[in-house]
């Protein structure tokens, strides 16, 4: 099918340092109020890196997803778009650094981890089994070396390609591929309920991991539209990215909103309609006080904006468009992650203060400062994949 | 001069490359009534041809958001306007438990009404043809052909022009596509009179079918089923008692297995005076009260029987059971409210059985004593 003697004429750009300067700044102001506020109030701290270590590893996670997605699918039009959600997913080495402050506070922050609340709870003693911190921990320490071994598989070969074009290395990836699909739906369900469900140990949603899974694809997609149209925009690709492949990409994003919608609504209304105590206590701590406002913004933020922002057929083919929706997208993930987190640390009322934008400017800095750092030595186009020049002249 | 009955001017193209040629040399001349005929879609011909976005998504929009209106407005008239009725103990207007059912209006107006806008507005649906239909040019050009047809009404339409300009880009065959007779009458197929007479004919032949089968057919054996059984039903005539009813009253004096009759119907004092509760407490009694209380009791009285009901303001609120009135009745008398209901509370016998009844009153009657707790309780 592909043409194999084709070589595309690539002359790889550097990344300006200005990029890397802003990730610098960012970084270092997120560093010194987490450090601070760290100092100040490590429980805090510690809920707020629950809130920015699960934004990180969405991101990173869900790009390892998409690339292994791609190869299963053998999709076409992406092809172009692969080393970037690449250097993105490189974040999830960072997001265990991220874990720390909650890590170290295990006991301010699970209740499941206090022998003498689990000894008095019939419910926490039904489920210690699974709910103890040593299981907790070995979990953790798990899924991320399966996810980093999956990582250096799936990336590896993918690099190993732009210098000895091997197309059995994409055949290779999409057996990997295949591998870590059910691997890793049942990693990310194990993350998502250890560190944000377990938060109130008495409280189950089946359908949570798949909650979470919605709203980090969408970071995911949008992290990489946003990647794609910023390169794109300076010139950096190498080649000019078509109206085409952003309407693939704002098609995505439009469906994943309405999936995440879909999703949270669900969830919701199963539990509205049964009304079982054990169960509604969970979006009631989310409805009392000024928390509502919070829940009524969940819906409008992250459901109503993008749906008319990126619902008609031109303003998924606009990169300006595309590029608000990434920002607001990404911005409503870390909003939802801190409304599944926040109210178990203030059940009064909001709590938002200088505390609560360390974690957010580190991700933002962390993220620009992994994509910089990947590609100065890394191909900003796959060049040696056998997809290349079909994806690069992709037509709807 | 133009022939009277002349529609267009085709040219078939052998390769996709000729073709975007031949639309861009046209689209340059500045003809703007033609068209673009390919076996399979050409990437790039809508841009070439300089067409304007399709506006169907503007009409699936309107008929969404009006199917989402629609939906909420008749559930909102209907459930908590017209008749409002209690599901599941939730608001009359239950928002959440509408949503799915707007959603599904919403996808199903745009759908179909997008359909329905395309056959009307874009395939101009009374006509039911077209000139290129049925003509040699289409027979090549959904086979292996491309080919172009520019129209006769193109205000700079001049047909030794058009066949100039199609001989200079290299039209393979070069062709007139003229109207047949009933495209110059515009008169669509569709108000034959045949064709109307063929409707009449299906729309009764279709009714009356329908009718036969869930009327006639399905009360005919062997269709009938289980419908009609070897066993007399209520309000059935019987053949076998000489007055005719299907329905018997007991044999006078007696009492069916199982049942008490009840003999203070309307006397509730007499029944607290003589009906005496044959139950001990015991905690299994207790169980079982508390279970059927908070079952049957609890959503008006509260479970704790303080007439903190948990109707959101449905009903009335009944008075609380701790009052010195309810104390000092007897057990019987609370048997008779219970049994035949009082005032706004309707009988409970259906629910409960009397043993059941005499275990709820057992547990009212410990929940009355945790309220009020006697002096020597509490040593």
């Amino acid at each position: 099918m592909s043409d194999t003697n084709f070589t595309l004429d690539y002359q790889r750009k550097e990344i300006p340092t200005k990029a890397r300067n802003a990730g610098l700044i960012f970084t270092g102001l997120g560093l010194i109020i987490v450090v601070v506020s760290y100092i100040i109030n490590p429980e805090r701290t510690a809920y707020n890196s629950i809130i920015g270590s699960s934004f990180l590893l969405s991101i990173g996670l869900l790009s390892l997803f998409l690339i292994a997605l791609e190869y299963i699918a053998g999709a076409i039009w992406s092809v172009v778009f692969r080393r970037i959600t690449e250097f993105l997913s490189a974040l999830i080495f960072i997001v265990p650094v991220f874990a720390l402050p909650f890590l170290l506070n295990i006991h301010s922050v699970f209740n499941w981890t206090h022998a003498e609340t689990v000894a008095k709870d019939a419910i926490l003693i039904h489920k210690s089994p699974y709910l103890n911190t040593t299981f907790f921990f070995i979990r953790f320490a798990a899924v991320f070396i399966i996810w980093w071994l999956f990582y250096f598989v799936l990336t590896g070969n993918s690099k190993k390609q732009d210098s000895t074009f091997n197309q059995t290395l994409t055949k290779r990836n999409a057996s990997f591929g295949a591998v870590f699909m059910p691997i890793f739906a049942i990693t990310i369900t194990i993350a998502s309920i250890d560190w944000l469900m377990s938060l109130e140990p008495k409280w189950f949603s089946t359908i949570f991991g798949v909650y979470f899974f919605s709203g980090s694809l969408l970071a995911a997609i949008a992290a990489t539209t946003f990647a794609a149209v910023r390169l794109d925009e300076n010139n950096l690709f190498g080649i000019k990215i078509k109206g085409d492949h952003y309407y693939s990409l704002g098609a995505l994003l439009f469906a994943f909103t309405n999936f995440w919608g879909y999703i949270a609504f669900s969830q919701f209304m199963l539990i509205w309609y049964a009304n079982l105590p054990e169960e509604t206590f969970w979006f009631i701590s989310r409805w009392e006080g000024n928390w509502k406002f919070i829940t009524l913004g969940l819906i409008v933020f992250r459901f109503i904006v993008p749906y008319i922002l990126i619902l008609s057929q031109p303003s998924k083919k606009d990169p300006k468009r595309l590029k608000l929706a990434a920002i607001w997208i990404l911005f409503t993930h870390y909003y939802d992650i801190y409304w599944l987190v926040m109210p178990n640390y203030s059940r009064s009322g909001i709590a938002f203060s200088w505390y609560e934008l360390g974690y957010p400017l580190l991700c933002l800095g962390v993220m620009i400062l992994t994509f910089t750092f990947k590609a100065k030595n890394t191909n900003l186009l796959p060049v040696g994949d056998p997809k290349l020049k079909q994806s690069i002249d992709f037509h709807l | 001069m133009e022939k009277q009955n002349l529609y267009s001017i085709t040219a078939l193209f052998d390769t996709p490359d000729e073709i975007i040629r031949a639309v861009e040399t046209v689209q340059k001349e500045g003809y703007t009534k033609y068209d673009v005929n390919t076996p399979y879609p050409v990437h790039g011909m809508d841009t070439k041809m300089k067409l304007p976005p399709s506006k169907l998504g503007y009409f699936a929009l309107a008929l969404g958001l009006s199917g989402a209106a629609g939906a909420l407005f008749f559930m909102w008239w209907s459930l908590s306007k017209d008749y409002p009725l209690v599901i599941g103990g939730k608001p009359f207007f239950a928002l959440p438990a509408f949503i799915p059912v707007t959603f599904e209006v919403t996808v199903l107006m745009a759908s179909v009404g997008t359909v329905l806008t395309m056959l009307l507005l874009y395939f101009r649906l009374p006509n039911l043809s077209h000139p290129l239909h049925d003509t040699d040019y289409m027979r090549s050009v959904s086979n292996d052909k491309f080919g172009i047809s520019i129209e006769a009404e193109d205000s700079l339409f001049d047909s030794e022009r058009v066949n100039k300009l199609f001989e200079r880009l290299g039209a393979k065959k070069i062709g007139e596509v003229c109207f047949d007779e009933e495209e110059i009458n515009k008169k669509p197929k569709i108000f034959d009179g045949k064709f109307i007479i063929f409707l009449i004919f299906t729309a009764i032949i279709i009714s009356g079918a329908s009718y036969f089968t869930f009327n006639k057919l399905l009360y005919m054996s062997p269709y009938n089923w289980m419908m009609e059984q070897e066993k007399i039903t209520p309000q059935s005539h019987s053949k076998f008692f000489s007055d005719g009813f299907g329905m018997r009253n007991p044999v006078p004096g007696t009492v069916a297995r199982g049942s008490m009759p009840y003999l203070f119907k309307g006397l509730p004092d007499l029944a607290g005076q003589k009906l005496v509760n044959p139950l001990i407490p015991d905690e299994k009694i207790l169980a079982i009260g508390k279970k059927k209380f908070d079952t049957y009791c609890s959503p008006c009285h509260g479970y704790f029987a303080k007439g903190d009901a948990r109707l959101n303001g449905q009903f009335p609120n009944p008075p609380s059971l701790h009052s010195d009135k309810v104390r000092n009745w007897s057990d019987g008398r609370i048997f008779a409210v219970m049994t035949e209901g009082q005032n706004i509370m309707p009988s409970y016998a259906q629910q409960l059985t009397p043993d059941e009844r005499w275990e709820v009153i057992l547990y009212v009657r410990a929940l009355q004593r945790a309220v009020n707790a006697k002096e020597d309780d509490l040593k």
